[in-house]
């Protein structure tokens, strides 16, 4: 039997309310670095199988900018951040305070990627305290890493651990928006992908078997 | 009137066969690999996409056979119906997507998969053909059995025929 059989409709609403404290701590912390207010979605949490998992962020081949980093500790998992290639040079225009910025200018590219990595650490860092915070449990994060590549190639990365003991993913997917940016759509994506051993740890934290 | 074909696509570990005029791609590789088995006398070919070494790995019952190495290119053999020996490989995939230090093995993947692959292929005696395996940037895989080319094309370094 797999793991995520054993996962209710109960089970899902705790995960969507992570995800939500999680994240929201994180649009607050993004907001105060734009300088701008930004929204964020009501938490998705998906029970999905690996392709649906690359649709989900745009399709397989879909290029993206992610934060990818490992989260270690009392519970484990993988946890991405990301941001069409339109948007995180948006962000870096508004971060660096150059508005020329320009991925396929060379020797810029250096200078914005550190400073999307820097935002990384810290959206994901105040994603991870807040869900430390609430469930109590001691939680370590790796340093971020940072790609452009597609989307399916960094998402399957984080999927290795969950690959061995099944073949679903459970996701918690939120969106966040910028309000200084009108466009259609979501401005970046956090997924929450908690390794298969860890949603026991995550629940009991709670109090909920 | 020439016939165009249709492109049939792979998931992640997930197996299918091809025949002419029809094309098989799959997209994304990361550090998972993608097996190519052709025969070039009936035109017959598969594509696998692996995503994890070695199905000891699996912790639960039921396994999925395209998911890994050693038993998707069974099954893909299977698939396509021919003796292991008329068939060839070529291979692409494996990369190293993230650089962490103090790696833990689960995070060498890409290298671990290239190597289970060539050596289940040894194993079944299929020679590999041509392969783009390793570096650091996502592929997109499209095999034309008509010719046995494989395209490969990457965001970062450009696209190449194998």
């Amino acid at each position: 039997m797999s793991y995520e059989e054993d996962i209710t409709a109960y089970h899902l609403d705790i995960l969507k309310e992570i995800g939500n404290i999680g994240a929201g701590n994180a649009a607050t912390a993004l907001s105060s670095l734009l300088g701008n207010k930004v929204d964020m979605a009501v938490p998705h949490v998906k029970v999905v199988s690996f392709d649906e998992m690359m649709d989900i962020a745009g399709g397989p081949d879909n290029v993206v900018v992610s934060v990818f980093l490992r989260i270690e500790g009392e519970m484990t998992g993988s946890m991405f951040f990301i941001l069409s290639t339109h948007q995180a040079e948006s962000f870096i225009r508004t971060l660096t305070n150059n508005k020329a910025f320009n991925f396929n200018e060379i020797g810029e590219s250096e200078i914005g990627l550190s400073a999307l990595q820097e935002m990384g650490n810290i959206l994901s860092g105040s994603y991870l305290s807040a869900l430390s915070d609430f469930t109590n449990l001691n939680l370590y994060p790796t340093v971020p890493a940072i790609a452009i590549d597609m989307a399916g190639a960094i998402i399957s990365y984080g999927l290795v651990e969950l690959s061995q003991a099944g073949d679903k993913v459970i996701v918690i997917d939120t969106e966040l928006t910028d309000e200084g940016e009108k466009q259609e759509g979501a401005n970046g994506q956090f997924f929450l992908l908690p390794d298969p051993e860890s949603f026991k740890i995550l629940f009991r934290s709670l109090g909920v078997d | 009137m020439i016939k165009t074909g249709n492109i049939i696509k792979v998931g992640i570990a997930d197996a299918e066969i091809v025949s002419p005029p029809d094309t098989i791609r799959t997209s994304g590789l990361g550090s998972c690999v993608g097996v190519v088995l052709y025969d070039e006398r009936s035109k017959k070919a598969g594509l696998l996409h692996v995503m994890l070494p070695d199905s000891s790995l699996a912790r639960s019952g039921e396994i999925n056979h395209a998911k890994f190495a050693d038993t998707g290119i069974p099954f893909l053999i299977d698939r396509i119906g021919l003796p292991a020996a008329r068939l060839k490989a070529k291979l692409a995939g494996g990369a190293q997507m993230f650089q962490f230090s103090g790696q833990k093995d689960t995070m060498r993947i890409g290298p671990r998969n290239v190597e289970a692959v060539k050596e289940t292929l040894k194993k079944y005696k299929i020679s590999i053909v041509s392969e783009d395996t390793g570096g650091n940037s996502g592929r997109t895989i499209e095999f034309d059995p008509v010719n046995a080319l494989l395209h490969i094309r990457t965001v970062n370094v450009g696209e190449k025929t194998i």
